[in-house]
């Protein structure tokens, strides 16, 4: 039997507002990082979720780009964060506000 | 090759001694530069000799300008009118070359003195012999310049650098009504070539002509130091004295009188403009000559009376009796260029000291000084057989026959009073100078006074013989010349044809003797006259030169100050600083969103989503 689409479109909403509200609510820069990754396979998830109903390539397709793009970041993303963390001695992104005017 | 070799030869001078006249000896420089003009005169001699010049003698150098229909090439014209200019020039202006071999040899700018003094007789040719208006007008630019350099050659002195500057604003007043009626007349006749220009005259309205020619005059009155704008010619005098005998005496500020005689179709047919600078040249005569009654600087009293000649000039010109006005320029250029050189004598004599009440006792060391200033004096003053005589009593004559029966003849009767007054300040400056007992105090600083070197003396000498006897080149006697050839170029009837009465021809020196006896008795002995009210009028200039100093000075100034107490610290700065505070304080309140957290820019990205996928999907 085949779970209908719209199971899946709830889970990957769910997932994704709790990407969203982990990077908004989280001082932990890991945390915060492994949110966005939530929210990015929460997509993914629906991507190809349609490209099922739907018989396309398409979503599949820019899944894979996702997930290239999505390693790639994190590569960039936990050298930043390291870096941080040797200079700073900690990584809740509270203490990083460089940048207020 | 001849014309252009006229003017080739100064500005070679110029250039050989303004590249490398630093590092050439006094000797070279002076030679150089004496010896440009000189050569200059023998060839301008020699142009003058051929027979092309009775028709003009034309040279084109080049096309200067071409743009659509309107040309202008650039040529050299030497007809009767011009020759007579460039002799003077070239001849008097080399006199007082060698006079300033001399007269300069201790200075220390002795190379930039004659690179200037060269780049101004070159600049002189140019404004004399050019082809078109606008040559002339280059040439008028470049004299202007010329005389600004000179006067202010000694700039560590706060006063000559001050008197270049204000001769220069002067000058730039007249010049710019000068161009404003250059451009009309570019506009109406469609050239500004000099010949064709002749032609077309008559085919301009009557009042467009009137002003154009009224333009140009006041372009006149600003070089010729005429009334309104004669300010900066008397403070001209703090430049070197050979200069003022050179430039602000015999040729450069004579610019006006000739563009007048050049421009005579167009000032022929404007009859309000004849009137106008006949008024002005009269005005100016007397009024200069009254300044000149009162003044203690020696070289200011000939200052002043080169202003009144001149007023002389523009008398004659205003009323057509344009040969007698180039002749007295003629004789004005020998009389007041051998005083001016007289003056330097004595300066030089007296180590700089030129004030009339610390000079006197002079007759005795400088002899040969004085007989040349006396000459020059009795030439001023309109004394036969001397040149002044000729040209003045002409002009005075061709004025009355002009002006009689019309109530102009009062210009007439102020330029007689001018000839009275005249004699009299001369005979003040002579016996003040040399007559009065010694007193000057400059015996323990400078020695005894003593007589000018050679150099200097013998350029005098011919100015003297000049003087003495350059009236014949418009006497009956000796038939005429140099008038004969000017109203054969004025296109005039023989002018010899009415006989003056005799009382007119004896009016004039007789005046002249009286002014000189007037002043004999009024001075003799006495170093002050008081004139009481009147002399306090005349020595503030008729309280024009309170009236200048408080309305255009005062005023520039009011209104300098006002742009920049105001204009500038409101409205620019104001403007400037005000788009700098928005600026600043929409930053300050912005500053508050940039708060360095990263959550705070992903709930603002998320919100924007939101809304815009909102309006999106349930608005459109």
């Amino acid at each position: 039997m085949t779970i209908p689409v719209p199971y899946y479109l709830a889970l990957s909403a769910v997932l994704f507002t709790m990407g969203a509200l982990g990077v908004l609510i989280r001082r932990n820069a890991l945390v915060v990082f492994m949110s966005i990754e939530l929210m990015l396979n929460s997509v993914n998830l629906s991507f190809v979720a349609y490209a099922r109903q739907l018989g396309g390539l398409e979503g599949q397709v820019t899944v894979f780009f996702v997930m290239v793009i999505a390693a790639v970041e994190v590569v960039v993303g936990l050298a930043i964060i390291v870096a941080i963390f040797r200079s700073r001695d900690t990584v809740d992104i509270d203490d990083v506000d460089l940048l207020r005017g | 090759m001849l014309l252009i070799l006229i003017i080739a030869l100064p500005l070679a001078g110029w250039l050989l001694n303004g590249l490398v006249g630093g590092r050439l000896t006094r000797r070279a420089v002076g030679l150089i530069g004496a010896g440009g003009v000189g050569l200059s005169f023998a060839a301008a001699l020699l142009a003058a000799q051929q027979p092309a010049v009775a028709d003009g003698w034309r040279v084109v150098l080049w096309d200067w300008i071409a743009a659509g229909s309107f040309s202008v090439r650039l040529g050299l014209l030497l007809d009767r009118l011009s020759a007579v200019m460039v002799l003077v020039v070239t001849g008097v202006g080399f006199l007082i070359h060698v006079y300033s071999t001399g007269y300069m040899r201790e200075d220390p700018g002795y190379s930039r003195y004659f690179a200037y003094l060269n780049l101004f007789i070159a600049s002189m040719l140019l404004l004399v012999l050019g082809d078109t208006l606008l040559a002339l007008f280059v040439g008028w630019e470049l004299v202007g310049l010329c005389s600004y350099l000179l006067i202010g050659f000694w700039f560590d002195r706060e006063r000559a650098a001050s008197a270049g500057r204000k001769a220069f604003v002067v000058n730039r007043i007249g010049d710019a009504a000068f161009l404003l009626g250059m451009i009309l007349l570019a506009l109406e006749a469609g050239t500004l070539e000099l010949d064709p220009l002749a032609r077309t005259a008559a085919t301009i309205a009557p009042a467009t002509v009137t002003v154009i020619t009224l333009l140009l005059f006041a372009g006149a009155t600003g070089k010729s130091a005429q009334l309104p704008l004669y300010t900066w010619l008397p403070d001209a005098m703090e430049g070197p004295t050979p200069v003022s005998a050179l430039i602000h005496a015999a040729t450069m500020v004579t610019a006006g009188v000739y563009m007048i005689a050049r421009l005579h179709p167009l000032f022929a047919r404007a009859e309000m403009t004849q009137t106008v600078v006949a008024v002005v040249g009269a005005t100016t005569a007397f009024f200069a000559a009254t300044i000149a009654l009162v003044q203690w600087d020696l070289k200011r009293v000939l200052a002043y009376s080169t202003i009144s000649q001149l007023g002389y000039m523009f008398l004659a010109m205003g009323l057509l009796a344009m040969p007698a006005g180039m002749f007295h320029l003629t004789t004005h250029a020998f009389f007041k260029a051998l005083l001016f050189l007289a003056a330097g004598s004595v300066m030089h004599a007296m180590g700089g000291v030129i004030d009339l009440r610390r000079l006197g006792g002079l007759a005795g060391p400088l002899r040969w000084t004085m007989w040349g200033f006396l000459i020059g004096a009795l030439a001023l003053a309109g004394v036969p057989p001397f040149a002044g005589f000729f040209s003045k009593d002409l002009i005075l004559e061709q004025v009355f026959e002009r002006t009689q029966g019309s109530a102009l003849l009062l210009v007439w009767g102020l330029g007689l009073l001018t000839s009275f007054v005249t004699a009299v300040y001369i005979t003040r400056a002579a016996i003040m100078t040399f007559a009065h007992p010694a007193a000057h105090t400059g015996h323990a600083q400078h020695g005894h006074p003593h007589e000018a070197p050679s150099l200097m003396l013998w350029p005098m000498g011919v100015l003297a013989v000049l003087s003495a006897a350059g009236g014949f080149l418009g006497s009956q006697v000796a038939g005429r010349p140099l008038l004969h050839s000017l109203e054969q170029f004025f296109a005039l009837e023989a002018h010899a044809a009415v006989a003056p009465a005799t009382w007119l021809v004896l009016l004039t020196p007789a005046v002249g003797l009286l002014g000189i006896a007037a002043g004999y008795l009024q001075y003799r002995g006495r170093r002050e006259v008081a004139l009481g009210w009147l002399g306090t009028f005349f020595e503030r200039q008729w309280y024009l030169e309170p009236l200048y100093d408080r309305v255009i000075v005062g005023g520039s100034k009011w209104v300098g100050r006002t742009l920049a107490d105001v204009v500038e610290l409101r409205v620019i700065d104001g403007a400037v600083n005000g788009i700098g505070a928005v600026v600043g304080r929409a930053g300050r309140s912005m500053r508050a969103v940039q708060t360095g957290y990263v959550r705070n820019y992903a709930a603002a990205i998320l919100a924007g989503t939101v809304l815009l996928l909102g309006y999106w999907l349930l608005l459109r």
